[in-house]
């Protein structure tokens, strides 16, 4: 009788013994978590929307917080000089009409894409500077996707921070709006997904090693880690269009505004947060 | 990537507005490079030839204080943060150096309070 009882307790010790070094872990106090963009306003409480700043890892939270590290602040500070230059002698700069970028762009990136009365359709922000450039610098259209006129996007979004992404409201943007959410939703591609089937079907779950995001357009243009540079909303939904290997929107055309003001109402109420980070 | 000739360089630089003898400070340097680690391939295939930052230097009142080497597997845009132990302040200057004669120089006045 004695035996079995030493042998149990003896396992019991082992078990501790061996349980020992696990414990402290286990008992680690909750560190506090980060809340998302604590310095910011953020979504009503209750609102199911979420930035893919909260899925963020720490390391890439502290990237976006804190403006010494965030690489975009590159493209900002190129924006605000480009802003203040003028282009040639006698020509006129950014800040020759639009004067201080912090009152007169305050809200803008917020707001875009928006209806451009000249073209009699949404035109988003990179292609709204291209139109001011050709109308009234006289100058040639920035390449979409080159880095001076990323700097200019985003240096026009840092205006924007902490401000609300305003809702689709205008009546003109109505049909751009209704057909980028059926672009949305539309099965396309040779895999035959939509976005909606990601983004809105299977946010917070895995897909490879990432995390879906809700696909809300609140820090564009971002720097993106996997790129190593400073890109838009038009290259983000681009490289999801290779992803489910579809025919690409054209930057600039109909389809891509369209997405892209379906995604601006889709966030309305988010705080704008850009220029941002993401992995 | 567009390769636009002598394209502008870029950099951000973080220091105290002023500190104090004896502080310990932070200085961070971030310079807009693409880091091209010279093993990568474009769609026709061929060697992309190696574009990085070799060295990088800062000097205060003319002493050096720190030195870091750059390989090819360190980022695009790399950040380099390091502490210094003020003894005296005057003009830091801020050097990368690398492939292709890359060389580009920064100033930014330290401040003693």
């Amino acid at each position: 009788m004695t035996r079995p009882r030493q042998l149990r307790w003896m396992i019991i010790a082992a078990m501790l013994f061996w349980l020992a070094p696990i414990s402290p872990d286990a008992a680690e106090p909750a560190s506090p978590r980060p809340t998302g963009q604590d310095h910011k306003n953020s979504v009503p409480a209750g609102d199911p929307r979420r930035s893919g700043f909260e899925d963020m890892s720490r390391a890439t939270q502290t990237l976006q917080r804190d403006d010494g590290q965030n690489p975009a602040m590159l493209w900002v500070r190129d924006g605000e000089r480009q802003w203040r230059q003028a282009p040639g002698p006698g020509q006129r700069s950014c800040a020759d009409c639009h004067a201080n970028a912090e009152q007169s762009m305050r809200g803008v990136a917020a707001a875009y894409p928006a209806w451009d009365v000249r073209l009699g359709r949404p035109v988003n922000l990179a292609h709204r500077i291209n139109l001011c450039r050709q109308n009234h610098q006289l100058l040639a259209p920035l390449d979409a996707g080159s880095d001076d006129l990323l700097g200019l996007e985003a240096f026009i979004a840092m205006q924007s921070r902490g401000l609300s992404i305003e809702p689709v409201t205008d009546e003109r943007l109505d049909s751009a709006r209704q057909n980028g959410q059926l672009l949305f939703t539309m099965k396309i591609g040779q895999l035959s997904m939509s976005c909606a089937q990601c983004h809105d079907e299977h946010p917070g779950q895995r897909l490879g090693g990432s995390t879906i995001p809700q696909g809300h357009p609140t820090a564009y243009p971002i720097y993106r880690l996997q790129w190593q540079s400073a890109g838009s909303l038009t290259r983000r939904l681009q490289a999801c269009l290779t992803g489910v290997r579809a025919r690409q929107f054209p930057a600039f055309g109909d389809e891509m505004v369209a997405l892209e003001l379906f995604l601006r109402h889709r966030a309305a109420g988010m705080p704008f947060e850009g220029p941002g980070v993401r992995p | 990537m567009t390769a636009t000739p002598a394209r502008r360089v870029r950099t951000l630089i973080e220091l105290p507005s002023s500190t104090r003898a004896g502080e310990l400070i932070e200085i961070r340097a971030t310079i807009g490079h693409p880091m091209e680690t010279g093993y990568r391939r474009d769609a026709s295939g061929e060697l992309m030839p190696r574009n990085i930052i070799r060295m990088f230097q800062c000097e205060l009142a003319g002493r050096r204080i720190f030195t870091a080497e750059l390989f090819p597997a360190i980022s695009a845009n790399p950040m380099i943060a390091f502490r210094h132990r003020v003894q005296t302040g005057g003009e830091l200057l801020f050097r990368w150096t690398g492939d292709k004669a890359f060389e580009h120089v920064e100033r930014r006045l330290l401040n003693l309070r």
